[in-house]
């Protein structure tokens, strides 16, 4: 290479001409190679791995040599009555109420501050502050207030003439206050994605129904929720995966088991509990890929939820 | 029954209508209102009162509001607790996972915008959707093997599945949103096309760019799960420096607040004054449908 002749000028612009014709010829690859591998790497190649694993009985060290086993860790998991399907169930209560609520709840206050009113941007931001908090900062400030003899939740109950509650250490009622925390951090974003979704909708429709005489609900469920059906949607996948996946709350409120009698287990915790509580990493690989199927499957129910919903 | 009262509550609700529309619907509104930003920044007054109270102050319920301030539980986090090295490690894997997220990120964004790479948002769904504990177990397996667990390497690394394909889906909309004839003006007057990304789009992208950025360090500042299994002693970032302190410290709650309001203080801040870079950057992509 050194001993070359030196190119003349022509050649050498030739050369760049072509190395730069290359590189824009191929731009769409140059660009995004980078980032694809890294996922490959990162995510492709682990969740690879994962499945290897949920094949093996690998267990109690990395270091250990494993044995493949097919399906044993499957089927251990789809006949234990006692933590998985208790597991499903919570993930799937947790999740179905949690979306509902915050649905809800985020329609709701959207709607109410969808007009312009004194004060606006500052209520925005108040909105966001759940949303930016560390969540295991969250719990740890929610197990103050539902701390059932220190706590303010009581005193309030008590100050409404209401019994005293257990809140997160009670059996019963630890998955229903983790909700009520998951709606507290999560209804602003719902709330947030509909004003934005809002604030595109066209107002003439409405208008045009208002000079028809329908009444704010007619308005309401005939011509904004079906514009707003999208959006909506959107707003429902991105918050059910999040919620199935709900982890920081739980751990940081229940501790890694979900609780003494393990009342707040979704599959997540067990997935976790079983990886790095226990070392079962085989089994626990084969947990992470029931619950993935799971994910999907949800997931397709929404979307073809969502597609009938922009129908209506 | 049901339906006389129905009717009355209706005909009651009609004639304040008529007399009043003016008061009563605005009043209702505006105390709606009020409640829910009570609902939502009440906890946090809380926690932020229970910071500065001493442990029996926080278990008096007549001191809920009057009560001697004082730094004692402060005192305890940055000294008993030595949360210091804990906030600088938060600090460097938030900006190193951000660094990386947006260089490996903001080009594949770019790619996807102008060349309509459909199943490139794929990869930002699929990162989405994989629970984390799955990707945990083969990074664990992998970078003990290499004796990388407990580094800053790992952190970052693992960090960056969190903040990149954030990074990418805030990108891809701001790209799409800007006319594709400025590059083709750039490239009229002599620019190769990596060129005009670097001189015309990248310095009109930093919009873009500083909501990606910000997001992208909320989200790395706010992970706990990668942490937990993947740091060590001395790398441990505050979520899991504040997980850990309940174990063993499960009655000092006034430290446990101040823990608490040290770890959401700076990302509140950070939020406060870039809001409107942290509202567009939460709702992009769930707006189109």
């Amino acid at each position: 290479m050194t001993t070359t002749a030196k190119p003349t000028l022509a050649p050498r612009r030739h050369v760049a001409n072509t190395v730069s014709n290359w590189v824009d010829r191929n731009l769409k690859w140059i660009f995004t190679a980078p980032a694809i591998a890294f996922v490959a790497l990162l995510i492709i190649f682990p969740i690879g791995y994962t499945v290897f694993l949920s094949l093996t009985d690998s267990a109690s060290s990395v270091t250990r040599p494993f044995d493949f086993i097919g399906f044993d860790n499957y089927a251990y998991w789809l006949t234990d009555v006692t933590r998985f399907w208790p597991a499903v169930g919570r993930t799937a209560y947790f999740t179905a109420v949690a979306l509902t609520l915050e649905l809800g709840f985020g329609l709701a206050i959207a709607l109410l501050l969808r007009k312009t009113f004194r004060g606006q941007s500052i209520v925005r931001v108040f909105i966001l502050l759940p949303l930016v908090a560390t969540p295991v900062a969250v719990g740890m400030m929610w197990l103050l207030i539902f701390e059932p003899t220190i706590g303010f939740a009581n005193v309030l109950m008590k100050s409404l003439g209401l019994p005293a509650q257990l809140w997160l250490s009670g059996k019963e009622s630890a998955l229903n206050t983790i909700i009520f925390i998951d709606v507290w951090q999560w209804t602003p974003m719902i709330i947030l994605i509909l004003l934005a979704g809002l604030s595109t909708i066209p107002e003439e429709p409405e208008e045009a129904a208002l000079v028809d005489g329908a009444n704010a609900w007619q308005r309401f469920r005939h011509v904004t929720l079906p514009l707003l059906m999208p959006t909506l949607g959107a707003a429902a996948i991105l918050r059910s995966i999040d919620a199935m996946k709900t982890f920081d709350i739980i751990y940081a409120t229940k501790g890694r088991n979900g609780g003494s009698n393990n009342e707040a287990e979704t599959l997540n915790m067990l997935a976790y509990n079983e990886s790095f509580g226990n070392s079962q990493y085989g089994s626990a690989a084969a947990l992470l890929m029931l619950f993935l199927t799971f994910i999907i499957i949800i997931l397709a129910v929404l979307a073809i939820l969502r597609k009938k919903g922009t129908r209506v | 029954m049901s339906a006389i009262t129905h009717s009355s509550v209706q005909s009651v609700a009609r004639t304040r209508r008529r007399r009043g529309k003016s008061v009563v619907g605005p009043t209702f509104r505006t105390i709606a209102i009020v409640f829910v930003v009570l609902l939502f920044i009440a906890p946090l007054a809380w926690m932020l009162l229970a910071a500065f109270k001493t442990n029996l102050d926080i278990v008096t319920p007549s001191r809920t509001f009057d009560f001697t301030p004082t730094l004692g539980n402060f005192e305890t986090v940055f000294g008993a607790q030595n949360f210091l090295p804990f906030i600088l490690n938060s600090l460097i894997v938030g900006f190193g996972s951000t660094v990386v997220a947006l260089i490996l990120g903001v080009p594949a964004a770019y790619g996807i915008a102008r060349y309509t790479i459909r199943n490139a948002t794929a990869f930002v769904l699929l990162a989405r959707v994989i629970p984390g504990v799955s990707l945990l177990i083969p990074w664990y397996f992998l970078f003990s093997q290499v004796q990388l667990v407990g580094t800053y390497t790992v952190l970052i690394l693992t960090h960056i599945f969190v903040t990149m394909p954030l990074v990418v889906a805030i990108m891809t909309g701001f790209f799409e949103g800007l006319p594709n004839e400025l590059e083709e003006a750039a490239q009229i007057d002599g620019c190769g096309k990596v060129e005009a990304f670097i001189r015309v789009v990248l310095p009109l992208s930093l919009p873009g760019l500083a909501t990606s950025a910000i997001l992208s360090f909320i989200f790395s500042w706010n992970n706990f799960l990668f942490a937990l299994v993947l740091s060590n002693q001395s790398t441990r970032t505050l979520p899991v420096a504040i997980s850990n302190f309940t174990s063993y410290a499960s009655v000092d709650w006034g430290g446990l607040m101040a823990a608490a309001v040290i770890i959401t203080i700076p990302v509140m801040l950070v939020a406060l004054f870039a809001q409107k870079y942290v509202i567009s950057g939460l709702t992009a992509g769930a707006t189109k449908g």
